[in-house]
Formats: structure tokens, C-alpha cells, sequence
């Protein structure tokens, strides 16, 4: 089964681990984490992303950076925790679980 | 024309931890149903009941207004902002997690099981400072009239939240109707029925079934039995 690449663009120093740590739980599903938009492009060098997510504390600036950046699906996430995650990637990628 | 959905109670979501049986009305944790995301910034609605001495380990929030209402029951509460609180049948809880929040929520009993709602709205603005309130409401003020519980404006009745939307509660008798004004054309209100059974715009609607109803003004409930129900108006866009 293709692997997926999710990012999370944050700035929250406690939350972000819990979403990576989410994510990764998903067998297939490849959590990453940036925290700053320079990040995220600087990442996206290297890894193919298939999904994007913006998390708490990005300006509006940065968040802008992001999705001027990227071409695959950019998702709002919002909740911070599982609650509504899996929604997200799942919608945003068209997928069932 | 009003547009209207309509959700029977059976057709809900379940999570079942063994200790946490949880009745989603919308996608939330593995239940995943495309069809059921949302209604408008409305985007959880779970009817919960945690075993007696069991609960939820501490775990974050972020970007989400997150409203708990108990039925049955005490909810302990204990976050990160140092809040420490129990919450009982009569009260209403809100956090707004805005940049973040860690929290734990526990059964505040050991042996008898909590049932409460557990409702997240879209908030209308990002990243705002944590901030969390409770109120003990009056229940007699909820009798064959409707008591608002929630709105956007820290001094109106309830609590108040960053979303425009409108809370109210209702326990009606037998017999009795009441009629509902929106308060803006653009929203919605999605009728959760507690308990009882009513009847809004032909449609019957019995314990824990859940109705959305938008593009109009104003609407009537007619109660067929002894009911208690739970009106939440929210942003059919945001």
C-alpha cells in the first residue's frame, strides 16, 4: 500500500508531538512536523507530501507562505488532538480508513 | 423553502473503549462517515457516558470552542490553566482552545456512570488565548419556555463563545409548542432531542435524534410527549 506523507505546520511546542505521535499511529501514514512555513518548504525539498495541515499559531503570513507553496491538498486542522485528525486527512485526500 | 436533515438517533456513529461509550452525531475519532462532518461551524456533537472512576487521560485542544453540557452525573475537570472543577446535570462548561490547552476530564463518581454532550464549534477567529468558564443554570427557568445557555456576547445570558451562535435549552410538557426566530438568515439550528419526542416542520423527531433546519426564519416545535431538547444556532458558513 502507498505510504502516506502528512505535515503539520504549528507552532505549538506540546501539541505538535501529540499529532505527530497521532499520526504515525495509522499504519502507512508518515507524520512530519515543521514549524515555521520556512520549514515546511525547506522539508518539502526532500519529502513528497501528500496532505498539509496547518496547525495553532501560524500568523496569517505564514499560513499564506504555505499554501502559496504547496500544490497537494492544505487543511485547516482543527481540535489539536484526534478528535477531528483522521477526519481531515481522510477528507482531504478522498479516502475511506 | 426551509432545508432540512434529519438524523435518527440509530444512525449515529459508535465508539465503544469499554469504559467510554460515545454516540457521535457527526465524524470524530475512527468513526469516519463523509456524509456526517458537519452542520455549518457545528462540527461535534457526542452524547458520552464514561463508566464510574474512568475518564479522559490529559490530552490537547487547540482552535475549537468546546462546549459540555452533563445529564447524568459529575465530570471532573482539570487543565492546564490550573482550572479545577466538577461539573454537574444544570451546568454548562466552555473552553476556548484557541493556541492550545491540555485537559483531563474524569468521572466524578466511582461507580455511577457520567452522561454528558460533548459539542465542538468551528471557531471564528484563530488562535486566541485558552480561556475556560462554567455556569450552573437554573433549570426551572428551562420549563415550557426556552433558556439560552450560549451565545457570542460575554454579557448575554450563558456562556459565550467565538463563534456567533446561539444555545438553548428547552423542557417542555406534553402539549405544549414554541416557536424558534433565528437570529440571522444565514444560520441554522440543529434540534438535538435529550429526551421525548416533538415535531418540527412534519418531521417527528424522538430521543436523541438530531434535526438540522436552515433557509428560513423561524420554525415550530410541537411536543408530542415530555421532552427535553437542546437548540443550537450556528453559521451555515464561516
Amino acid at each position: 500500500m502507498k505510504e502516506t506523507e502528512i505535515l503539520i505546520v504549528g507552532k505549538n511546542p506540546d501539541i505538535m508531538p501529540v499529532i505527530l505521535r497521532l499520526l504515525n499511529k495509522k499504519p502507512n501514514w508518515n507524520g512530519y512536523t515543521a514549524f515555521s512555513a520556512d520549514e515546511a518548504i525547506e522539508k518539502s525539498r526532500d519529502i513528497p507530501f501528500d496532505v498539509v495541515l496547518l496547525g495553532a499559531g501560524l500568523t496569517d503570513t505564514e499560513a499564506g507562505q504555505v499554501r502559496a507553496h504547496f500544490t497537494v491538498p492544505i487543511v485547516q486542522h482543527y481540535g489539536g488532538g484526534s478528535g477531528l485528525l483522521y477526519a481531515e486527512v481522510y477528507q482531504a485526500l478522498n479516502i475511506q480508513p | 423553502m426551509a432545508q432540512t436533515i434529519y438524523h435518527p438517533a440509530n444512525s449515529r456513529g459508535k465508539i465503544d473503549l469499554g469504559w467510554l461509550k460515545s454516540y457521535p452525531t457527526f465524524s470524530f475519532g475512527d468513526y469516519y462517515n463523509p456524509e456526517r462532518m458537519n452542520f455549518g461551524a457545528l462540527r461535534v456533537l457526542n452524547d458520552d457516558i464514561v463508566d464510574g472512576g474512568e475518564g479522559f487521560g490529559e490530552h490537547p485542544h487547540d482552535n475549537m470552542e468546546i462546549i459540555s453540557i452533563p445529564l447524568k452525573g459529575g465530570l471532573k475537570h482539570h487543565d492546564s490553566m490550573d482550572n479545577v472543577a466538577v461539573i454537574s446535570d444544570g451546568d454548562i462548561q466552555v473552553m476556548s482552545a484557541g493556541t492550545g490547552i491540555f485537559h483531563e476530564e474524569h468521572n466524578d463518581d466511582q461507580d455511577e456512570a457520567v452522561q454528558f454532550l460533548q459539542i465542538w464549534l468551528y471557531p471564528n477567529v484563530l488562535n486566541v488565548e485558552p480561556r475556560y468558564d462554567q455556569l450552573t443554570l437554573n433549570k426551572a427557568d428551562r420549563h415550557n419556555k426556552l433558556q439560552q445557555i450560549l451565545s457570542p456576547n460575554a454579557n448575554d445570558a450563558g456562556v459565550w463563545i467565538y463563534q456567533n451562535a446561539w444555545f438553548n435549552l428547552g423542557n417542555f410538557d406534553k402539549g405544549t409548542s414554541v416557536d424558534y426566530a433565528l437570529k440571522a438568515k444565514s444560520n441554522g439550528v440543529y434540534v438535538f432531542v435529550i429526551s421525548g419526542s416533538l415535531k418540527i416542520n412534519g418531521q417527528v423527531l424522538n430521543t436523541r435524534d438530531g434535526f438540522g433546519i436552515w433557509d428560513t426564519d423561524a420554525f415550530t416545535i410541537d411536543v408530542m410527549n415530555d421532552s427535553e431538547f437542546l437548540l443550537m444556532e450556528v453559521p451555515m458558513q464561516f
